[in-house]
């Protein structure tokens, strides 16, 4: 009985309250709750480290890439990826570790004077850590010639994902288009949110008639089918224009159209908010409209436009590889990854050199990462578990 | 009921009247006129009347009148049914519209038969049996249908059926069909094409789509009047589809709209790749070579597709939503 | 024990009911053995958490995810026969011939319980098509039938709405129509009135006695309102954190309760009688103070327009000329039940709504006078510190993203008078007035309970030093007891430092022990104002006669509902 008992005490005592004891800590500030929330994700925490991963590649491509990706190798036309060792089994030492790859056998088949290559046993290439090899200028104003590996004989090549049609290092040319594909994304978000805030905040704060036209524009885009816009409007970009115009031009195609969900999200969260009672105690507690915005709404609403962002990325990153791939996004001799699967557009070349698919496998893993990070974002971004 | 429809009506007219003027703003972005791509293109050929030509097409144009005029010039011949000319084809775009239209709305009709067939009962299965085999097998499906871009699904096939068969594919007909008269076999032959891009347009909406209704039927399936129903005695199976499935379907109507753009948007990337007798390649062509009007013409086109699909998804809704029907809310 | 079997129809012996939690099941109900009698009228009572809802459902094997882990459920037809519900299989062909034939249940929200995509006719016909051999015609008309019984008005029309066509009231009726549609031996009630405006409430429980009586079926009622047990009980079974205390008939508890708990649960609703004697509201106090506030013919409209080509433009009434006075120094209790406005009007007094008409004059500390309709007018000459609000929902009032220092530093901070020091100075000591000790300042919302939160938000509303609190039903979300407590420490607030207060309320009987006038309104009209006495013993309109009536009493020697 001393359920009962317990009851008992409760009923005798005034503090009626037992069930929250003042012993719980509840000091934990907005951001380690969604801290705590978000690493209990295991999947958006592995993501998290691959976009880490792929992002620090992105950064450092000079350094990273063993060749340079606009060099021309005409005798190494769709050279499939070379085969890579660790170790070397030599008569005098036996097994010793030196991390090498086998050269190329050409044969010509005489019938349909294909070029096939074939792996040289014989030939190896010895791969050295950060060796002397091609000058380039790190983020264009550091010189540099070590990289991370590299082969440094004249005539030793290491192609370890294979060569395009021009002989190419896709490898190399992989790591380059990381940091265009990867960063395309982020500044169409990042223009994607600027309009989205902006449009999303001036709808939800004013209502009315102006909320009305925003809303109908949103519903107006939103209706049309994004990919005939964008190639319409990526065709009319001047055929003149540099590498970096056509690059901000694309940022900006995309993001004219990106922008609407993040729009709605906003104006969504601040309607929301704007009801909210603690909102109205601000504003009996005499706080001006800037403050009621910036200290007892912004934060409430911070890690859900972040999240919807995150999840908004992908989507630039599709429509970007998307658009190169159709030739009408970046052009040559930028390199994203839209721009490298151009390459693998028809059957003829991709039966001869299925590598050229490499590039598809890196978007996929990229999306997924993104999606995965983003779930795991939205879910830990709300610890209170009020206002959905 | 009336007054909703009316309402969607108006919206549907003004939505479209928006569409042109954008599809007009697109036809005019490239620098020059529509005629300088021309005129280069016949001085390339050593055309040497050209000069005349263009003057007399200018004007017909209306080239130098200012834009808004332009584009009423534009409107009043598209409301008469001329969609302008293609001077790459040298044929009316009305004329090599129609041409491919009919393939064009197959294929997308198609592929979102084949979505909704997908994602309905594989939506239905996973929120029910949640956390079984069947409902990862779905997400791993779902991630899939997000994360692979769809012109790479295509590659990715017609790789594959290469590297089995050694066939490459290609079109929708067999090289015997292409210039045939529909037959039975042609159309068997058609089929034996078309589920290759049907299956890469609807992979991605399928994807969407399951999540979503889904994510409906978890919310659905904890509503009190589901544990009403249970309380009348009925059986789990019928109570499911008949109260939380119905209810989560309603939202799933709606998104009809959203699904149609994203199907466009697909259908044209893939038959790009798999080299469809669709307009999808035209339109590219068309855009490469800034032929404007056609590809101006053909934006609008695929605009004003979704728009309609739109319209009838909300018709749709307010006849299965009582609570748009009976005017309670406007949707 | 103290009933012969015969006349039990329902015998339920250790019933345990579990949840798995983290892989362990956790038995929310543990060994509860009650009895039903044919004919009876048995309430559970308890607060939230108690296990009462969980024990009702398991009766019908709905208690899912929960699942019974022992005892027997044992249904007794007239012959005698026993099935063992308990024994049986959620989904087994017997069990739901149980469910809606033998057993019907009515649940607590109307609206979300009714399917909003079927008619009220599909759904009930349906019930009796599941358990009745009958073509659709005749089970059309016995759902007529059923929803006459009800009292539903046109049941032939009535039978092809949506619920959402109907009133909260008439919903209820469309549900209880639907449970007793096959005439069910058993009819199991969960809190059905308790999302029911007070009227409301008094029409329903009036409605299920009546067909009690004329089907002659026994009846769960599960309620956490002390007030509706005294008014309908037989027998009372009293639910603590998933235990049975106690159970017996209803005078024998109410008047020598066994348990402690019980004898708790009686005490605080015996606090809120609209009849009995209270410390206030007798007279005014003191002569005629100086009018604080005056307003003066306030109107107000919500407008809502849809459509872009046919505009419709819905439009709302919600205040209709209202005229009222508070005193320097009094608590002026603003009643009315769901839509009255009275919510609309304290909101409307301090600017958080604009009104469309009228004046509300109010008369500063220093004598001045300030028409509180007035855009902006809160943050003239500092009044915003001088008139407080605490808000109903203690937990969306509180932002979770402030520590309880920064919430109730807020106001001082924009004040702008105060150090930082002398601001935390002055939050321990209001903390401390409040209850709170001072090691809670750096802590988040989340941290407190309800009660404890809407101490937080007084605290908030004290740091400036006001003269009138506005509370917006702030013991509503309340448990009974935490409610009394800080009611009380609102009197002390008001001894010590001078407060007037406007308080806004549903419950007639919480507004009548802590106001010294009421003003009653109804459909954004007031209805009447006068002392507390006054309007609860001797209304003079028609709306508070009736009001008053529909309140439940709290002896159940003395019913008042059902009699009338």
């Amino acid at each position: 009985m001393d359920k009962t008992q317990e009851a008992l005490a409760a009923a005798d005592e005034p503090v009626f309250e037992a069930h929250t004891p003042l012993t719980t800590q509840g000091t934990e500030t907005q951001f380690q709750l969604i801290w705590r929330a978000f690493k209990a994700h295991r999947l958006a925490m592995v993501s998290l480290w691959v976009l880490i991963f792929l992002y620090a590649v992105a950064a450092f491509a000079e350094f990273l890439a063993p060749n340079d990706p606009l060099d021309v190798n005409a005798r190494y036309t769709y050279a499939p990826p070379q085969e890579f060792r660790w170790f070397e089994h030599t008569e005098e030492d036996g097994w010793a570790f030196r991390p090498h790859v086998l050269g190329y056998d050409v044969e010509v088949d005489p019938v349909a004077l294909r070029r096939t290559f074939v792996m040289d046993e014989e030939t190896k290439y010895y791969v050295k850590f950060l060796p002397e090899t091609w000058e380039t200028k790190m983020w264009g104003f550091i010189p540099i010639s070590r990289h991370l590996i590299g082969v440094e004989g004249r005539r030793d090549v290491l192609f370890l994902m294979g060569t395009d049609r021009l002989g190419r290092d896709l490898l190399s040319r992989l790591i380059y288009g990381a940091r265009i594909t990867l960063s395309i994304g982020l500044a169409g978000v990042g223009l994607s949110l600027v309009l989205g805030v902006i449009i999303g905040g001036i709808s939800g704060y004013y209502g009315g008639i102006v909320d009305n036209l925003i809303q109908r524009v949103i519903e107006f885009i939103r209706s049309i089918p994004p990919i005939p816009l964008w190639m319409g409007f990526a065709a009319a970009l001047p055929r003149d224009w540099s590498a970096l115009q056509n690059y901000f031009a694309i940022t900006l195609i995309l993001s004219l159209i990106g922008w609407t969900e993040l729009a709605r999200v906003v104006r969504s969260r601040f309607l929301s908010l704007k009801s909210e009672d603690y909102v109205s105690a601000a504003k009996l507690d005499g706080a001006g409209d800037f403050r009621i915005i910036w200290r007892h709404m912004l934060p409430a609403f911070s890690s859900h436009i972040i999240a919807t962002a995150t999840l908004a990325i992908p989507g630039m990153i599709l429509a970007e590889t998307s658009l190169s791939f159709l030739g009408l996004g970046l052009q040559t001799p930028i390199i994203s990854w839209g721009v490298l699967l151009q390459e693998a557009q028809n059957l003829r070349a991709l039966a001869d050199a299925p590598w050229l698919l490499i590039p598809g496998v890196f978007i996929v893993i990229t999306i997924l990462a993104m999606n995965f990070l983003g779930d795991g974002m939205r879910d830990a971004a709300d610890p209170y578990g009020s206002n959905h | 009921m009336l007054r909703f429809i009316a309402n969607r009506m108006f919206a549907m007219v003004i939505m479209t009247l928006v569409l042109s003027f954008v599809c007009f703003f697109i036809i005019q972005l490239p620098p020059g006129d529509v005629m300088t791509a021309y005129a280069a293109q016949l001085a390339a050929a050593g055309d040497s009347s050209s000069a005349d030509t263009i003057a007399r097409m200018r004007a017909a144009y209306g080239l130098d009148e200012p834009f808004l005029t332009q584009y009423f010039i534009w409107l009043k011949s598209l409301l008469s049914g001329n969609l302008g000319y293609s001077f790459t084809l040298q044929r009316p775009v009305s004329e090599i519209v129609s041409s491919r239209i009919g393939i064009s709305l197959a294929v997308e009709l198609l592929a979102i038969v084949v979505l909704w067939g997908i994602a309905i009962p594989v939506g239905i299965y996973s929120a029910v049996r949640r956390y079984s085999v069947g409902d990862m097998f779905a997400t791993v499906f779902g991630f899939i249908g997000i994360a692979v871009p769809n012109f790479l699904l295509a590659l990715l096939i017609m790789y594959i059926i290469y590297l089995y068969t050694g066939t490459a594919v290609d079109g929708l007909f067999s090289a015997e069909y292409v210039q045939a008269r529909w037959s039975l076999a042609k159309l068997w032959d058609f089929f034996t094409h078309v589920w290759i891009p049907v299956i890469v347009i609807a992979t991605g909406g399928a994807a969407q789509i399951i999540r979503i209704l889904r994510a409906n039927l978890l919310d659905e399936l904890n509503k009190p009047y589901v544990v009403t129903a249970r309380a009348k005695g009925m059986s789990e199976r019928r109570l499911i589809m008949r109260y939380p499935v119905r209810v989560a379907m309603i939202p799933l109507v709606a998104t009809v709209g959203w699904v149609l753009p994203t199907v466009i948007s697909s259908s044209i990337v893939t038959a790009i790749v798999l080299n469809l007798p669709t307009l999808s390649p035209i339109l590219l062509r068309s855009l490469l070579t800034q032929d404007m009007y056609l590809a101006g013409a053909l934006i609008l086109f695929m605009g004003l597709l979704t728009l309609i699909g739109t319209l009838v998804s909300d018709l749709l809704l307010a006849w299965i939503d009582p609570r748009i029907r009976t005017g309670m809310t406007d949707g | 024990m103290d009933t012969q079997p015969v006349d039990n129809i329902l015998e339920v012996r250790n019933l345990r009911v579990g949840f798995g939690i983290n892989k362990t099941i956790v038995d929310v109900v543990r060994d509860v053995s009650f009895d039903l009698r044919r004919g009876e009228t048995l309430c559970v009572v308890g607060e939230s958490g108690s296990g009462k809802s969980v024990t009702a459902r398991a009766l019908m094997r709905i208690a899912r995810p929960g699942r019974i882990t022992g005892g027997s459920i044992l249904l007794r037809n007239p012959r005698g026969d026993t099935l063992d519900i308990a024994a049986l299989d959620d989904e087994s062909e017997q069990m739901r011939a149980v469910r809606g034939d033998r057993i019907g249940m009515v649940f607590q929200e109307p609206m979300s319980s009714l399917s909003p995509v079927h008619t009220i006719g599909a759904q009930i016909i349906e019930t009796i098509l599941l358990h009745r051999d009958m073509t659709q015609t005749e089970a059309r008309a016995q759902a007529i039938e059923a929803l006459r019984r009800v009292q539903i008005p046109n049941p032939e029309t009535a039978i092809d709405k949506y619920s959402f066509e109907f009133s909260g009231g008439m919903r209820q009726r469309a549900m209880i129509a639907m449970a007793l549609s096959c005439e069910p031996e058993i009819l199991i009630a969960d809190e059905p009135t308790t999302a029911l405006d007070v009227t409301t409430q008094a029409e329903i429980l009036r409605l299920i006695k009546r067909l009690q009586r004329d089907l002659g079926m026994s009846v769960i009622f599960i309620t956490h309102d002390m007030g509706v047990v005294a008014e309908i009980a037989d027998r009372v079974a009293v639910m603590y954190h998933g235990e049975l205390l106690e159970i017996g008939p209803v005078k024998q508890v109410f008047h020598e309760p066994k348990a402690p708990y019980s004898r708790h649960l009686i005490g605080a609703s015996n606090k809120f009688t609209i009849t009995g004697d209270h410390a206030r509201g007798g007279t005014l106090p003191g002569l005629d103070p100086g009018v604080m506030l005056d307003v003066r013919n306030l109107d107000l409209t919500f407008r809502k327009s849809t459509g872009v080509l046919f505009r419709k433009v819905q439009e709302f009434h919600a205040l209709k000329d209202v005229s009222l006075k508070l005193r320097d120094g009094e608590n002026l209790g603003i009643v009315g039940e769901s839509g009255s406005g009275k919510t609309t009007l304290v909101r409307a007094l301090v600017g958080l709504i604009p009104a469309d008409s009228g004046q509300a004059i109010y008369r500063s500390k220093d004598g001045r006078d300030f028409d509180l309709l007035q855009k902006g007018a809160l943050r003239k000459a500092g009044l915003n510190r001088e008139i407080r609000m605490v808000f109903q929902d203690p937990f969306s009032s509180l932002n979770p993203r402030m520590t309880v220092e920064q919430v109730i530093a807020e106001p001082l901070y924009l004040e702008g008078k105060r150090s930082k020091a002398e601001i935390r100075a002055k939050v321990i000591s209001l903390l401390d007035r409040v209850g709170l000790p001072k090691n809670v300042l750096s802590r988040y919302p989340h941290a407190f309970s309800g009660g404890q939160r809407q101490r937080i938000s007084i605290a908030r509303a004290l740091s400036v030093d006001p003269r009138l609190i506005i509370a917006d039903e702030a013991t509503s979300a309340l448990d009974g007891s935490i409610r009394s407590q800080i009611l009380d420490l609102m009197f002390e607030l008001q001894t010590e430092l001078g407060l007037s207060y406007i308080f806004v309320g549903h419950d007639l009987g919480v507004v009548r022990y802590f106001c010294d006038r009421i003003a009653v309104m109804h459909k954004g009209v007031l209805v009447e104002v006068g002392t507390a006495a006054e309007i609860c013993q001797n209304p003079s309109k028609d709306y508070t006669r009736s009001l008053i009536a529909a309140v439940p009493g709290t002896d159940p020697d003395h019913r008042r509902l059902l009699t009338a």
